[in-house]
């Protein structure tokens, strides 16, 4: 079975977010794989494991997303590529994201391609949806179980709480819930193996992709923090006080009750 | 120039979603005096159009067939994309929901469309409306606008004020769509939510986390929901610990909420968690830990014990109620 998988580079979100002249402090910041992206790599491994096959990881962005793409070396995948837009593109947005990887999609005939349900910085959860569209193959999102079998594919996928169970078949496009299965963390072997396994790097033009295709379609004005909420208040005195302080307060400072 | 926006409005078990009359005020700002035309799709849907009409939009077009009485992204996909070649909008919002999720970028995809998802807020109107939406797992804000082509944007529930109802008349018409080749077939949807209150709509939340410790631990935070017409939320802690079931969680995977009101019982107040409630309006926090992280996000916090503290609120807000 012919696997991709779609990865993101992301800011660990649970470290501190510094803003300063509009931009994203990336200095000394620390970068992950996206989480739900792990999930789909995962997946991928297993399904490879079950039903043979090869599983290409690749991503868009910079040199340093090198790293991210040797630890899905390192948990199992068998090839990376990464599309480097470093030299070429200055904006772009999930229009320019889907398109591009379609295009690198396009003559690969994958039989299933995996990507995270929303990445944890951008947060729009468009990319897949779009690359499935583009390459005009059924998707599903918010999976978390997926059975293969020939080409009938057998899911449930979370919507909004509930789970919904569906079939549909090969090629298709699915994106990764939490639920879906536990990421293996990289062995030391598996480490060592990555090392050697084909890392591709090729550039938009390699593509036949001209600027002009995958000029963004929105445009980011501004990033900001969120003003900063006056400190909480830590209520004191003994708790029969402190409740029906809170209950005051609520009814008649924050008037939500 | 005014611009007419089309609205995907959604029901949930048999009445419209509050979401859908979000969509219709943000459709108006964006429309800038133009036109607000509402789309249902269903297997039989055209029951909900005046109250869509009453609720702010001026015409409702339904798509009727037996292959929308599930949502698959083909189906939807297939009548929604009849419904803009007949109308030709220059907006499109949706929910930002489990459907405008999933739909929204295949729509955005055919028509060569920028898309901005999650919005929160809305500034300024018609061609200068400015989209706000957080980003960073909620721990920043951005700005954005479409450069070229249809302004198409999915709202965050419970953050854009609906219009006012009032009594109003709008042709509500019905367009005729073949629906074919569906290449997702639904055998079964396991119910898991809670009947009644949907989480993502609910004004106020009580929710548990781990330091609940028990399915039955979670009985007080319930009885204090149902006191404040509320309903009970989770953190992925309690679901993975089987207190309560995963339709209740609220966070990045989960629901992201925005209530008026937030209570977290034994929650630390994880990131994952704070993306899916810290836009709530006012956050009380309940955690014997003084060091939690929760409290960075409260308002208002009690250091205590959850067992102790919550019966007492109940008890002080019916003296009061
Ligand atoms: C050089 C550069 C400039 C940028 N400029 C802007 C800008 O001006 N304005 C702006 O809004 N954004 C900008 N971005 C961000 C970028 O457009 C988005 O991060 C990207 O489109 C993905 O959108 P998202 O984060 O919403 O991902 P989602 O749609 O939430 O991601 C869902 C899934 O899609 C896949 N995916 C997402 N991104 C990638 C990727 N890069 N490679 C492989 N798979 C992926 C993953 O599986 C992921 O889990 C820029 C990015 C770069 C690298
Ligand atoms: C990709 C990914 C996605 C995730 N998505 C989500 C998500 O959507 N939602 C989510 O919630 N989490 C999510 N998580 C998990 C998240 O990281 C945390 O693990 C989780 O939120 C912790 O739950 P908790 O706060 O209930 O438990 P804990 O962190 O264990 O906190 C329990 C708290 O209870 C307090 N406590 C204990 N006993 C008492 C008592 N008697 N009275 C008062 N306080 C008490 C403790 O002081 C502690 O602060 C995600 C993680 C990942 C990696």
């Amino acid at each position: 079975m012919n696997i991709y998988v779609l990865v993101k580079r992301t800011f660990d979100t649970e470290e501190k977010l510094v803003i300063s002249n509009g931009k994203i402090q990336e200095d000394g910041a620390e970068f992950i794989i996206n989480p739900y992206d792990e999930y789909a790599i995962e997946e991928a491994i297993t399904v490879r494991d079950a039903h043979g096959g090869e599983v290409t990881v690749i991503t868009i962005g910079g040199e340093e997303a090198e790293k991210q793409l040797r630890t899905a070396l390192a948990m199992g995948a068998d090839k990376a590529v990464l599309i480097n837009t470093e030299d070429d593109l200055d904006e772009m947005d999930q229009y320019t994201t889907a398109y591009i990887l379609a295009e690198y999609l396009r003559d690969k005939n994958p039989d299933l391609i995996l990507a995270g349900n929303v990445a944890i910085d951008g947060g729009s959860g468009q990319v897949g949806p779009r690359v499935a569209d583009l390459l005009g193959i059924n998707y599903v999102t918010t999976i978390t179980n997926l059975q293969i079998e020939g080409t009938n594919v057998k899911i449930v996928r979370d919507i909004e709480g509930d789970a919904e169970e569906l079939e549909t078949s090969l090629p298709l496009l699915v994106t990764a819930q939490q639920g879906l299965n536990e990421p293996r963390y990289p062995s030391l072997p598996g480490i060592m193996k990555a090392k050697k396994k084909p890392l591709e790097e090729i550039e938009i033009d390699d593509l036949d992709i001209d600027e002009e295709d995958v000029e963004p379609k929105t445009e980011t004005l501004e990033i900001y923090m969120p003003p900063k909420k006056a400190a909480g208040r830590i209520l004191e005195g003994d708790l029969a006080t402190q409740v029906s302080e809170l209950v005051g307060l609520l009814r008649n400072e924050a008037k939500v009750i | 120039m005014s611009k007419k926006v089309l609205v995907l409005a959604e029901t949930r078990e048999g009445a419209l979603r509050n979401v859908s009359f979000e969509a219709i005020a943000a459709a108006k700002q964006i429309s800038g005096g133009g036109e607000v035309v509402a789309v249902l799709l269903g297997d039989s849907v055209s029951e909900f159009g005046a109250e869509l009409v009453n609720c702010g939009a001026d015409r409702v077009i339904t798509v009727e067939h037996p292959h929308l009485k599930s949502y698959t992204s083909d189906g939807y996909g297939q009548a929604f994309m009849a419904v803009i070649e007949q109308e030709n909008p220059e907006g499109i919002v949706f929910g930002h929901t489990a459907v405008g999720k999933d739909l929204s970028p295949k729509i955005a995809s055919k028509l060569q469309a920028g898309l901005i998802s999650d919005v929160t807020t809305i500034e300024g109107e018609g061609e200068d409306a400015v989209f706000v939406r957080p980003i960073y797992s909620g721990k920043a804000f951005e700005k954005k606008t479409i450069k070229e082509g249809i302004t198409f944007v999915t709202v965050r529930p419970n953050n854009i004020a609906p219009l006012p109802r009032e009594e109003r008349s709008g042709e509500v018409s019905s367009l005729v769509v073949d629906i074919t080749n569906l290449r997702t077939i639904i055998s079964n949807v396991v119910r898991k939510s809670a009947e009644g209150v949907d989480l993502s709509e609910a004004k106020v939340i009580v929710a548990g986390g781990r330091g609940v410790k028990s399915a039955d631990g979670f009985a007080p935070l319930q009885e204090l929901a149902n006191l404040l017409g509320g309903a009970v939320g989770a953190s992925r802690g309690a679901c993975d610990a089987d207190y309560v079931d995963y339709s209740l969680q609220i966070g990045q995977t989960g629901k992201v909420v925005t209530p008026d009101l937030y209570i977290a019982a034994g929650i630390s107040g994880a990131i994952q968690h704070l993306a899916g409630m810290s836009n709530s309006k006012v956050i009380v926090a309940i955690n014997k830990d003084p060091e939690a992280n929760i409290f960075k996000v409260a308002d208002y916090g009690i250091v205590g014990d959850l067992f102790e503290v919550v019966p007492m609120l109940t008890e002080e807000f019916r003296k009061v109620m």
